[in-house]
């Protein structure tokens, strides 16, 4: 028994403290004032979290997200799984007893980790984004055939998925052609944005 | 809205209701017909702006958003009848109303008015408008009992942003259960569908989905009835429980309870065909 204990007790990896002295608070600051929502009025209850449907694939609860920001712990916060797994659908907001729009600070976060061109916590999120926004680009409407056929180019997970594709495709749910936007000339404009000119 | 002309309406349809969830559309222009609502659809309408674009960048996505806006005449309501495409119409809106510069910027690039005053609501919002009592006139096929759960998603009535809008939860049943469908309670109704992770990571999604689908055997539902498109391909393609029972659009339930005959050409798009549990029922032949 007292073996096994001494076995749990050893740390996976080195705890960084944090000093107390040294906490940036800017950070905090910046993401309230980008996202509209006081953070500081979270004290831990774990609502969020509790609600979370993808909180199995969170490398942070919602909830330590927001006490990073407190502490100003940039790298870590700007750099984790969660702001990217997130996709916005408000469970966290709605059950918080505080009002916090969780989903804007995550809103923000992801904004500005690819601002700071952090490495991004889950990759291959982004580059489905970005393919996304390649699409909407070329034809002002999503054509998601395209799309997934270069995101797997992208991502090399080219076996994933075939036979949903293939039954999508029998059943004419995925276009081969786009449908597309004729005013290009106003959604190329639209695309002279941060986004284009950060490429 | 009176009784007897068509009343005209702006339609956004959106790059899922235009393709993936063709079905969904033309049951819904069917139902709209039958009830004598004219949608026009938005001449040379762009994405809303999606999840992506929000996520990138958020000029574009107000822009895109924007663009959409300018395009419908004033006077009419635009209607949505995806959640998300409704999201991002609205909160592009909301910005312009607190930005006037970009208003009168984006609006100068255009040549075109951007009204701040257009109403901008989800289909299920023109129903409620329209009246419980006209729609049960219409009716022709009455829905016999047929047990749905009813699925909104995430994202129809939730973001905070939205709150000071209206709130059309359970109308959904109140619809239905007015052509004699009956709701069930006690499913995850709410509960998100995976949304774009089920491109990107299946892995994460399908457990959710299953929890879901899971959820409406357990109280013994027919099917499963979406106000999302997204939701419905998503709840029919990542599903791998061993029961199975169909995810129906809103659009295509109310247009065969109204009387529409052309149903097979959606129900052939479906990857869990509803037809079986449909002729169980005596809905369609």
């Amino acid at each position: 028994m007292l073996s096994r204990t001494e076995k749990l007790a050893e740390p996976a990896a080195p705890y960084k403290g944090i000093e107390a002295g040294r906490l940036n608070r800017s950070l905090a600051a910046e993401v309230m004032a980008q996202s509209g929502t006081d953070i500081n009025r979270c004290y831990q209850c774990g609502s969020c979290a509790n609600g979370c449907p993808f909180i199995k694939a969170l490398d942070y609860p919602p909830n330590a997200v927001l006490r990073l920001l407190q502490f100003g712990m940039r790298e870590e916060v700007l750099g984790c799984k969660t702001i990217w797994v997130c996709v916005g659908c408000h469970t966290c907001s709605s059950q918080c007893p505080m009002r916090i729009d969780l989903a804007a600070v995550m809103d923000t976060l992801r904004l500005m980790a690819v601002e700071e061109g952090v490495a991004i916590g889950k990759p291959n999120i982004l580059d489905f984004h970005e393919e996304v926004l390649r699409s909407l680009e070329r034809y002002g409407r999503a054509h998601k055939l395209g799309i997934m056929w270069r995101y797997k180019v992208q991502t090399r997970r080219w076996f994933s998925d075939m036979d949903v594709g293939l039954k999508m495709l029998a059943r004419r749910k995925l276009d081969l052609r786009p449908s597309r936007v004729q005013a290009v000339g106003e959604i190329a404009d639209l695309f002279k944005c941060y986004w284009r000119e950060s490429k | 809205m009176s009784a007897d002309r068509t009343l005209d309406l702006s339609y956004f349809p959106g790059c899922s209701m235009a393709t993936t969830a063709a079905e969904a559309n033309i049951s819904l222009m069917k139902s709209a017909q039958l009830l004598g609502l004219n949608l026009i659809e938005l001449e040379d309408w762009n994405c809303c702006g999606s999840s992506s674009t929000q996520t990138l960048c958020k000029n574009l996505s107000l822009g895109m958003a924007a663009r959409n806006l300018s395009l419908a005449p004033a006077g009419r309501p635009l209607v949505a009848m995806c959640p998300r495409c409704l999201l991002y119409l609205r909160h592009g809106q909301m910005c312009l109303k607190k930005d006037p510069e970009t208003h009168r910027s984006l609006e100068e690039r255009w040549g075109r008015p951007i009204p701040l005053d257009l109403e901008i609501m989800h289909f299920m919002e023109v129903l409620v408008r329209y009246g419980l009592d006209r729609l049960q006139e219409k009716a022709k096929r009455s829905l016999n009992g047929l047990r749905f759960v009813p699925y909104y998603g995430c994202t129809g009535f939730r973001p905070p942003d939205l709150k000071p809008e209206k709130c059309y939860q359970g109308e959904m049943e109140n619809i239905l259960a007015s052509l004699g469908g009956k709701a069930i309670s006690g499913a995850y109704s709410n509960r998100c569908c995976g949304s774009f992770l089920s491109a990107t990571d299946s892995e994460i999604v399908t457990p959710l989905v299953n929890e879901i689908i899971d959820s409406a055997v357990a109280v013994e539902a027919h099917c499963l009835v979406t106000a999302c498109a997204m939701c419905q391909l998503n709840l029919e393609i990542r599903g791998t429980s061993k029961v199975k029972i169909p995810v129906l659009h809103f659009s295509e339930i109310l247009a065969l309870a109204l009387g529409a005959e052309d149903y097979e050409g959606w129900f052939i798009r479906h990857l869990v065909d509803p037809r079986p549990v449909l002729q169980s029922l005596a809905l369609v032949a």
